[in-house]
């Protein structure tokens, strides 16, 4: 790895008022990769994507993007960067129609998909262009919700938990999906609690536990791995 | 001469005129009530003084600087709208993480600094305000005489109200206002800036505060009162038409004014308290107003 990373976190800390959330998260993503993090409920996988957005009160610690430190960045500016998040409620807008949610987020740099493309990929929404949002069904609005940001020329996405909740039709579809989006040059961190899935899309693997990153698996050794991972995860 | 229900038809028909004017001012005022708390989520009782500053800077224009009423129309909104951009970023905006009481306070502090200004300058016994050369007169519409400047304030208010719902429903800048009302974390984190769009929501809900204002300027005399007058009915509209909504307000704002003056027609001692009686009603079968999304 001669390149610096695209993403590297050093130390993070965040709190949420003064509830101390993330206690020195380390870990990067390279350009070009989807990398994961893992682990169980309430090990700080959301805090962490929050964290880089900007999205809560206090944060620490060090957030290189591109070699550039935006750990003390308001979330606009966090986004103006090139950088996109997809929320793990989906944060679809039930007072916008199915084509205003996804124009809402506007360009900040070239190297976006322009929308036929989008609607390519995504071909049930522009049958469902003025429903409104929240009127398409779970998938859809997932859909949707990562369609988004594909649009706006952010290179890093963070896909928080995109197939939670999903029947297994829609989840392999958005198998399918990140990784296309991975062949188009786009570079992703995504949260899963479902690892079976995450191997079928990622390059390594970060665990979370308490507030901590505590190990990093490459996909290869994933097998080799599994019983430390099911004592991680508790499955 | 004509009579309906026993009424003489020049005194129904002038009243519900007086009601249907009432009504303009009660949906600007509503409206703007209504884009700023989805977006502050405070109640901002400064609207009313902030609609008299209307009708006083219009005033001001025109005795100091000898601008008339047309371009007061246009001036008057945009300078009391600055000074909302000023008060918003000074003050309001500092109390954004505090519970919502707080903003209700101090916009009410504000509302009895502006209002004890202006009445230490200027007195209370109210100013007058001419009509504008173009709008004096009246038609005679065969079963009323309409004066011709109520006509223009209704059409003058019912074109705002428009503008303002086209803005907000069907332009993408309203698009990024609605989803802001929803969950403005997020939308910052698709690169928008969320604060700035805050402090022009609320300066352009106060320009609409104050394009009321002018308008008021030449029916009621100009007062430090004016807007303490009609405030209190105006958070009952708000409240009946469910905080919030912008079609909501329009139509609630018009229907209230309206009912008001065939109260004012058909039992005048209930007229100054019938919006009062519908909003207990309307709270108890649907609290959350006629138009409001239940929270
Ligand atoms: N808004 C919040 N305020 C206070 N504590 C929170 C908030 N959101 C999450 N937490 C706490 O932070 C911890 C990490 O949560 P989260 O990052 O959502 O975990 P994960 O995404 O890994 O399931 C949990 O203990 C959770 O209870
Ligand atoms: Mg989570």
């Amino acid at each position: 790895m001669a390149d610096a990373p695209m993403l590297q976190v050093s130390n993070l800390e965040s709190w949420y008022g003064e509830s101390h959330i993330l206690h020195g998260v380390d870990f990067n993503v390279q350009e070009g990769e989807v990398v994961t993090l893992l682990g169980r409920n309430g090990a700080g996988k959301t805090t962490t994507m929050k964290s880089i957005m900007g999205l809560v009160g206090r944060r620490a610690g060090s957030i290189r993007f591109k070699g550039e430190e935006i750990v003390g960045l308001r979330p606009d500016l966090v986004a103006r960067r090139g950088i996109a998040f997809c929320p793990e409620e989906r944060g679809i807008f039930a007072s916008l129609d199915v084509t205003e949610n996804l124009m809402l987020p506007p360009r900040i740099a070239e190297g976006g998909l322009d929308i036929e493309r989008i609607y390519t990929l995504f071909p049930n929404l522009q049958e469902r262009a003025r429903s409104p949002g929240t009127k398409l069904s779970g998938g859809e609005q997932q859909m949707l919700a990562i369609a988004r940001i594909l649009r706006t020329g952010a290179r890093l996405l963070l896909l928080d938990e995109p197939t939670e909740g999903l029947a297994p039709v829609i989840v392999q579809q958005i198998g399918r999906t990140i990784r296309e989006i991975k062949a188009l040059g786009f570079t992703v961190l995504l949260v899963e609690q479902n690892f079976r899935f995450a191997a079928t899309v990622a390059d390594r693997h970060y665990v979370m536990e308490h507030g901590r990153v505590i190990d990093m698996i490459p996909n290869a050794e994933l097998e080799q791995n599994m019983t430390k991972l099911h004592e991680y995860l508790g499955v | 001469m004509m009579m309906i229900l026993g009424i003489p038809a020049p005194l129904l028909f002038g009243q519900l005129m007086l009601g249907v004017v009432n009504g303009a001012f009660y949906a600007l005022l509503s409206l703007g009530l209504a884009i700023i708390f989805g977006m502050l989520n405070i109640v901002n009782f400064a609207h009313g003084a902030l609609f008299m500053l209307g009708a006083f800077t219009s005033w001001g224009l025109l005795n100091y600087a000898g601008i008339g009423y047309w371009w007061a129309l246009l001036l008057a909104p945009l300078i009391v709208g600055a000074f909302g951009v000023v008060l918003e970023r000074l003050f309001i905006s500092k109390l954004y993480k505090l519970d919502h009481l707080y903003g209700l306070l101090l916009t009410f502090g504000i509302a009895l600094i502006l209002e004890g200004l202006v009445r230490n300058y200027y007195g209370s016994s109210g100013l007058p305000y001419r009509i504008p050369a173009e709008l004096q007169g009246a038609q005679d519409l065969g079963f009323m005489i309409m004066p011709n400047y109520r006509g223009w304030v209704v059409l003058a208010a019912l074109v705002m109200c428009l503008i303002t719902w086209i803005v907000i429903e069907k332009t993408s800048i309203g698009a990024k206002l609605r989803a802001a009302t929803e969950n403005a974390p997020l939308v910052q984190s698709f690169g928008i800036n969320v604060p700035r769009m805050i402090t022009l929501t609320y300066g352009a809900g106060v320009a609409l505060a104050a394009f009321a204002g002018v308008l008021a300027a030449p029916i009621y005399s100009v007062n430090p009162g004016m807007g303490a007058n009609f405030i209190i009915v105006v958070f009952a509209v708000v409240v009946i038409g469910g905080m919030g909504s912008i079609l909501g307000s329009i139509i609630t704002g018009f229907g209230l004014g309206i009912v008001e003056g065939l109260t004012r027609v058909f039992y005048p001692e209930g007229s100054a308290t019938v919006i009062f009686v519908v909003m207990v009603i309307v709270l108890l079968a649907r609290p959350a107003g006629l138009f409001g999304r239940a929270h």
